[in-house]
């Protein structure tokens, strides 16, 4: 099928960048809509043109790289699927297709449809973690923890920190992102210890990097590859509220 | 680029009135009073229907709490003023948070109301500002100042009626009365969300719960404009 990409170009952090037309030859249904830009990219190539930059890396929907907002939907609107995977035959011979980069203040743009996520990085770095010495494997049920706890920490561990809530979000907010990763500590015993710190400074540092607020758009779930629900930012909240009243260092 | 916070933790105000979570909770709770009052000032209006004395006594009863009525109005302002000043404030830094905008606009499951509560909420704001000068302070219509009814007091009842027989000001009131539930149903519904209260189960219930307190308040309001327009409540002895 033949298709007609309306795609963002930006040289550099500086540049302004506009939107650019392509059009896209000979794409069968089966490919990924990466595998659909390396085509296009080969014909540009050959033309002389510069290629399209974009995020990729594992192609297969676990590591979190691609990005790009699709028709105005990040990830390109199929539920529980990353850009990666997303096959062609989601769009029909003849469309015309907007390519975007994620847009958040928080997320400035590198080069055409890359942008730095690195703020999710320092939100990580300020609490994302538990604090344990390292040493000699635990044993596998020395700690009890119950079956139904373990599941919902693992379907909030299952975020893979793409940044689609906060590209679909309208106040280009990441609490889904910041919420799945408290949440998903604050559910294990290991991760109790320290989790009135962690949801302060996390959404400390959440502030800090310039992202929006939550008002409850629930946008972020609908896009969400992993299909982490807006139940963690209920969960969050809480984690919050706790904390509130308590001191930390 | 920013560095990781290793300032000072913030003290418990400044934590409620800076953080995006706890700016989030001030909006729920003030929220949940303005709803609260909202209710429980339609179901005190619903009194009309029940004839000129019970809402004159009503008003009486109400004046009669002297200074802890005074003390209930400053808190309801003081909450109001703090649902509308976050409110902005909130709308402000998540507009700035995009400074760059998407050429394509798309939305997939965000409701409408959620998208335009800032709108729905400064035409709320500037509604309520007309209606206590019109009803409470009565200088956009200062005849209503004179009526009393034969007791001496004044007379609600007269003054309701009066008001809603102009078919401009009664129009008002309907939109404006519409406008607020609309804000309300998704007001309802995310407060909850806000203190940490919802789950997948609890949502699609608590939605429905919303849109039914919305509706059932819109008719609770507009049933008393409606009632003035089609002749149902009438101004005793036929007019003043």
């Amino acid at each position: 099928m033949n298709l007609t990409l309306h795609v963002w170009r930006q040289k550099n952090a500086q540049d302004k960048g506009r939107m650019e037309t392509y059009q896209a030859h000979d794409i069968t249904p089966d490919m990924s809509f990466l595998e659909m830009l390396d085509v296009v990219n080969e014909e540009l190539v050959a033309k002389g043109i510069e290629p399209i930059h974009f995020d990729h890396d594992c192609r297969e929907g676990i590591c979190g790289a691609c990005s790009l907002v699709i028709n105005g939907i990040p990830h390109g609107g199929k539920r529980g699927c990353t850009t990666c995977e997303l096959r062609m035959r989601n769009f029909k011979d003849g469309d015309e297709i907007y390519v975007e980069p994620f847009r958040a203040r928080a997320f400035p743009v590198v080069k055409d449809l890359m942008v730095n996520r690195s703020a999710f990085d320092r939100i990580l770095q300020a609490g994302g973690f538990v604090s344990v010495n390292t040493g000699a494997v635990p044993d596998g049920n020395a700690v009890p923890i119950p079956k139904t706890d373990a599941d919902r920490a693992m379907d909030a561990a299952a975020c893979i920190g793409c940044g689609a809530c906060v590209a679909a979000c309208k106040n280009a907010s990441a609490m889904l992102f910041v919420a799945a990763k408290v949440t998903h500590l604050a559910w294990l015993p290991q991760g109790k210890v320290e989790r009135e710190r962690r949801v302060k400074k996390m959404v400390a540092q959440m502030d800090k990097e310039g992202f929006g607020n939550c008002t409850n758009y629930y946008e972020c779930e609908a896009v969400c590859p992993k299909n982490i629900r807006v139940e963690v930012i209920a969960r969050m909240n809480r984690e919050y509220l706790r904390a509130l009243p308590k001191k930390i260092e | 680029m920013s560095t990781i916070g290793l300032e000072k933790p913030r003290s418990l105000p400044a934590e409620i009135s800076y953080a995006s979570v706890g700016k989030k909770v001030l909006m729920a709770v003030t929220g949940l009073v303005a709803f609260a009052y909202v209710l429980g000032h339609m179901l005190g209006n619903l009194q009309i229907f029940a004839g000129r004395e019970r809402l004159n006594d009503y008003a009486e009863f109400l004046h009669s709490l002297g200074w802890l009525l005074w003390v209930i109005r400053v808190f309801l302002f003081a909450f109001f003023v703090i649902h509308v000043w976050k409110g902005i404030q909130l709308k402000l830094e998540n507009w700035a948070s995009r400074p760059q905008r998407y050429v394509k606009n798309n939305t997939v499951q965000a409701s409408l109301s959620s998208r335009t509560m800032i709108w729905t909420g400064l035409a709320v704001l500037s509604f309520v500002v007309y209606h206590i000068l019109h009803f409470t302070v009565r200088i956009t219509n200062p005849q209503y100042q004179k009526m009393v009814d034969d007791l001496g007091r004044p007379d609600v009842y007269s003054m309701v009626i009066t008001g809603y027989q102009n078919n401009l000001i009664a129009v008002v009131y309907i939109i404006a009365v519409g406008l607020v539930c609309y804000h309300l149903t998704h007001g309802i519904a995310s407060m909850f969300q806000t203190v940490g209260l919802n789950n997948p189960r609890f949502q699609p219930v608590l939605d429905k719960i919303a849109w039914t307190l919305a509706v059932l308040i819109f008719l609770g309001f507009i049933s008393i404009p409606l009632g003035v327009m089609f002749g149902i409540l009438q101004l005793p002895g036929g007019g003043l």
